[in-house]
């Protein structure tokens, strides 16, 4: 590390203190004049029709303003087309009050707007119903004959099918001479991020909307509600300066920011609308999904046959699906293979993306299995993921950019001490318990999105960005700074990162662990241009002193420019923009994927996740007592807040193995634990030793930064390592996620 | 959450009276509990007549008898760090902070926390039957989800459980609860207080329709010598018990002189059995005595399906603490087993 450079420095997150003091705002707390509150009521009935609503009781109430239905809404557009965000999948978006119809329990049928939120609240349990209520189908194990390849659409792109089968799968199964086929469960998942979700829409006159919002593209939220309401693009802005985590749920508008928005239009005032916690349950999720795995290997070990089936739920409207299926052929090189992933309808929410959607849920089955594989030919684990290393995509038959795994594992399994683990099953033990190691590897995309930025030097000679993307808590904001800062040669304290506004250049919604990259080589690329720019004003400046010089000799440093040979001679970004007549220098730059160059390499994360846990003897009661975790993503910026996400990862990777389950009763249709008492998630009880180790990683090829980004790939690891650290402890496999305790009494 | 009038009682004659003039008036203590249920559309009261000022239940003092007594008023975490609970009723200090988390702790008084109302999830949707929210309308837990839910003293209408550690330890240590109505004052039995569910599964307890409570009287004997709290959950804490198991015993040599088992997470109210306490009375305190105790305990034990594990889980969780109990250092922090 240049210790003159900022990228690569911890540096703490810019904006912590305003965090930490209550000072930052989110879309709940804007203080805007005259604003009115609205509640909005869910539906008690699963599937069906609303015969008819009765208001008369809630606008009785003092302090209530209206009550919106499907009945008295205003326009909405006709085209579905209209209400596709952009992450959405195949099929009819699902348009709150758009009509009597009943989707899933929980869909918004009405919303009050009153004076204050207590009194909303109130109102909200006074409007009445009459429902005709229709059969429902809402559990993915009773009606997994209904299973069918999802539909393909626009947000195919971004999630392909899994590949083709190759070489003759049944055959080399039947034949081989270690086999091991396994059945995985988990049920559904709520994102359920700290800030509940809210919308402030500011009513600037007709057709004028501006929108606080919490969201995770603030672009995507801005089309959506001019597309609905029939808007210019111009006149509606949203922003969303702070988000308190998403993990997912803010990928699509969701339904209180269509509502706050049509209620705002309806009356031609402000309005706020805060979901509550249950009301979080009463949208997008992680599916439950169900897999099947048949992996078989030689007698040494080396795989010669993968298929991997995995069903997962979906809505009656909506085609959504988590990539399961595409996983372990780009890990493992074993010539006969069969991808199957399909989807069920059911009568609920359409699904999202939650933390690595698809690579924690494929990773557990196919880590899992081949845990299950290494005991059956009695091959230390890690020792059969080296056996079965590829350097290559197997499933693209492509190099990968880069691919530090091997790295992982061993630095990883030092780090851990795996070689103190004795294999067989309960052999390890510490008073009353039994003690299990697991490891499991991760994998992840390296993802990158076009991102516009405009970078400015004002006459002050600091450097201003723009750009639209949000900081869902990841440290966006930071790490923009630190890249931005060295592209100029400047301080972080000169760098002015503006961000977070509808109104600011192109960026693509905030996921995938993409947006280090993205939107940092939208900054390379903009203040490359700037520098140019800079340097095409100074040259008319009289006796300009680098007259001579090209412009890949002139410096840049400290807010000046000079040559290397004499830094005694230079000029500042002040001068500069002053001799400009005060007019700030501008440039807007479009940053892109490398397409052409990278259509001949696959590109990926890698993890490898260590895990120890304890487990009583006899009462069962698990605890994840240790855990490493060695990620290979590239170049990283800020190896503080990198390391922050991967902790933040690996607790999930806890919650998703040993917590986290929204619970679908089947008679009534509905999730019931919809709480944080009931819906668990880790506490700092069940956090113990956690280490991170991030493995040298140079990746020239993939774009201009080497950076293939972090979050998600902390995560991916860890349900299979913990698992198979339950294994090694009890000598049994539960392969239905959440682990109960009971289930190891 | 309707709209409501708050009133301030000055005394608890003053709050017996208040009460006693809107059927629909709610005390409030801590409020922990009452606000969630609020908020939830489960409760509306029309007033609340805040208790937090009304004198004779703010403290904790010794009694004649050699007791202590607990002000219904104080707050959970004040009792488990009050030097007299510490010391002398180690169980009660342990089973509260097994409890919650620590700002509910903060805010949560000792006569609310008996008050408490389950957590069954279905009782908590005002959406969909329950014959504890609304008597006759039925019960989804039985034949639905219900891993929370209990094996014990159940009822065709209702499966609840309580969801009270502090009042697991009170059961065990034979505590009473004072209250105060318009028909004066009186003194109620722990094991009376509570009640199982029956055909009225609406009435968590005994009291009378206006009664407050005013104190929590502690026996002499605190059993500091021979005790343990086990709760058992998924998750380390902040979660509710599955099972959770107070031991308290008094021992000569290895012999049992006395023995209190209560369990929680498995019934409508703290469960204990008074024939295997008795059956361990000058038994030696072992392993193979206290199985033979628990399965005395856990007999006629009914499990729904999902909750089944409570019943082999509840065996094995007795047995486990009352084995801590023998060596209470072995104790580990959030009531988890020993190590």
């Amino acid at each position: 590390m240049d210790k003159d450079k900022i990228v690569g420095k911890p540096i703490s997150r810019l904006e912590g203190k305003l965090k930490v003091t209550g000072a930052a705002k989110y879309a709940a707390e804007y203080e805007v004049e005259n604003l009115l509150h609205a509640y909005v009521v869910n539906s008690p009935v699963t599937k069906g029709k609303i015969k008819s609503i009765n208001i008369d009781k809630a606008t009785a109430l003092p302090g209530v303003i209206t009550v919106l239905s499907h009945i008295n809404r205003p326009k909405l557009a006709w085209f579905d087309l209209q209400y596709a965000d952009m992450d959405a999948p195949p099929g009819t978006v699902f348009k709150p009050f758009y009509n009597d119809e009943i989707l899933y329990n929980g869909q918004p049928i009405a919303l009050v707007v009153a004076e204050d939120f207590e009194t909303a609240r109130y109102a909200a349990t006074l409007v009445e119903f009459d429902f005709e209520e229709k059969p429902f189908e809402t559990f993915l194990t009773d009606h997994t004959e209904q299973a069918r390849p999802p539909k393909f659409g626009l947000a195919t792109a971004l999630k392909p099918p899994p590949p083709p089968p190759t070489g003759d799968f049944e055959q080399a199964y039947q034949d081989a001479a270690v086999k091991v086929e396994s059945e995985y469960q988990h049920g559904t998942e709520h994102h359920n991020p700290m800030e509940m979700f809210a919308t402030t829409t500011v009513y600037n006159g007709e057709g004028k909307l501006t929108i606080y919002d919490k969201t995770q593209g603030t672009i995507n939220n801005q089309l959506f509600v001019a597309n609905v309401f029939g808007l210019k693009y111009k006149n509606v802005r949203v922003l969303a300066p702070f988000v308190g985590g998403a993990f997912g749920s803010g990928l699509r508008p969701q339904y209180q920011l269509l509502l706050c928005a049509m209620a705002a239009i309806h009356l031609k005032r402000n309005v706020r609308l805060v979901l509550d916690r249950k009301q979080m349950f009463f949208f997008s999720h992680r599916p439950p999904t169900k897999q099947n795995l048949k992996f078989a290997t030689d007698v040494n070990g080396r795989l010669t046959a993968m298929a991997h089936t995995a069903l997962s739920e979906t809505s009656s409207y909506e085609d959504y699906f988590e990539s399961v299926a595409s996983w372990s052929h780009k890990l493992y090189p074993a010539p006969n293979t069969l991808f199957e992933q399909k989807v069920v309808p059911l009568d609920v929410c359409t699904p999202l993306d939650m933390r690595a959607p698809g690579g924690s849920t494929a990773l557990h089955a196919i880590e899992c299995t081949m845990d299950e594989l290494a005991y059956k030919l009695k091959i230390d684990p890690l020792e059969l993921r080296l056996l079965n290393y590829s350097d290559t995509d197997p499933s693209a038959k492509k190099p990968y950019t880069s691919k530090a795994l091997r790295a992982c594992y061993l630095q990883a399994a030092e780090r851990f001490g795996w070689k103190n683990r004795t294999p067989e099953p309960r052999s390890m033990t510490r008073g009353n318990k039994l003690v299990g190691y697991g490891m499991a590897t991760g994998i992840w995309d390296a993802l990158q999105f076009p991102s516009r930025v405009e970078a400015i030097i004002n006459a002050d000679g600091k450097l201003i960005l723009n750009n639209a993307v949000t900081d869902i808590g990841t440290g966006t904001f930071t790490v923009m700074t630190q890249i931005a800062a060295d592209e100029l040669g400047l301080s972080i304290e000169d760098v002015d990162f503006r961000y977070g506004d509808s109104q600011k250049p192109f960026s693509m919604f905030q996921g995938g662990s993409a947006m280090t990259a993205s939107t940092g080589v939208g900054i390379v690329v903009a203040t490359k241009e700037l520098k140019k720019k800079i340097l095409k004003v100074a040259r008319k400046m009289d006796n300009f002193p680098f007259a001579k010089s090209d412009d890949k000799d002139i410096i840049f440093e400290g807010g000046r420019i000079y040559l290397k040979a004499d830094p005694e001679i230079s000029i500042s970004f002040k001068e500069i923009v002053a001799f400009n007549k005060g007019r700030n220098i501008k440039t807007t730059n479009m940053g892109k994927p490398h397409m052409l160059k990278l259509r001949n390499y696959s590109k990926a994360t890698h993890s490898a996740s260590f895990v120890e846990v304890e487990v009583d003897i006899e009462l069962g009661n698990v605890t994840v007592t240790r855990a490493v975790t060695a990620v290979a993503a590239g170049k990283i910026i800020n190896p503080k807040t990198a390391k922050s996400q991967i902790y933040g990862s690996m607790v999930w990777g806890i919650s998703k193995a040993l917590h986290e389950e929204t619970i679908m009763d089947k008679k009534l249709g509905k999730y019931i634990n919809t709480n944080l008492g009931e819906y668990h998630i880790p506490v700092h009880a069940d956090i113990k030793d956690m280490d991170v180790i991030f493995a040298e990683e140079e990746d020239e090829l993939i774009n201009e930064l080497g950076i293939k980004g972090v979050g998600e790939i902390g995560l991916v690891g860890m349900p299979a390592a913990i698992s198979n650290a339950i294994f090694h402890a009890t000598g049994k496999r539960i392969n239905s996620l959440p682990i109960h305790f009971d289930e190891l009494m | 959450m309707n709209n409501f009038e708050y009133l301030q009682a000055a005394d608890a004659d003053q709050a017996i009276n208040l009460r006693d003039k809107d059927i629909n008036a709610q005390y409030l203590a801590g409020g922990t509990n009452l606000v969630d249920l609020w908020k939830y559309n489960l409760t509306h009261p029309a007033a609340l007549i805040d208790i937090n000022h009304i004198g004779i239940n703010n403290t904790i003092t010794e009694n004649p008898d050699g007791g202590v007594r607990l002000g219904a008023a104080v707050r959970n975490a004040d009792t488990a760090y009050h030097p007299l609970v510490e010391e002398r009723y180690p169980l009660l200090s342990k089973a509260i902070l097994a409890g919650a988390s620590a700002q509910i702790r903060n805010m949560a008084s000792n006569g609310g926390n008996l008050l408490q109302r389950t957590r069954c999830y279905y009782f908590y949707d005002d959406q969909v039957p329950c014959n504890k929210r609304i008597p006759g309308s039925g019960c989804p837990a039985k034949t639905g989800y219900n891993r929370i839910h209990a094996i014990l003293g159940t009822s065709d209408s209702c499966i609840a459980v309580f969801p009270s550690d502090m009042c697991i330890a009170l059961s065990a240590l034979n505590a009473r609860v004072n209250v105060i109505g318009l028909d004066g004052e009186r003194s109620i039995d722990f094991a009376d207080f509570h009640r199982l569910p029956g055909d009225a599964p609406e009435l968590d307890n005994n009291l009378k329709t206006g009664e407050l409570i005013t104190s929590i009287d502690l026996p002499e004997n605190g059993f500091k010598d021979h005790y343990s709290y086990l709760k058992l959950r998924d998750r380390h804490s902040y979660a509710f018990a599955l099972v959770s198991v107070a031991t308290a015993l008094k021992l000569d040599g290895k012999l049992i002189t006395e023995a209190r088992i209560a369990l929680g997470g498995v019934a409508h109210k703290p469960w204990r059995v008074a024939e295997a306490e008795d059956f361990l009375i000058n038994k030696e305190a072992n392993r193979e005595n206290f199985s033979a105790a628990a399965e005395l305990i856990v007999q006629g034990a009914k499990g729904y399906g999902d909750n089944d594990f409570k019943i082999a889980l509840a065996k094995k969780a007795i047995v486990r603490n009352c084995m801590m109990a023998l060596d209470p250092s072995s104790q580990q922090p959030g009531a988890q087993p020993s190590a």
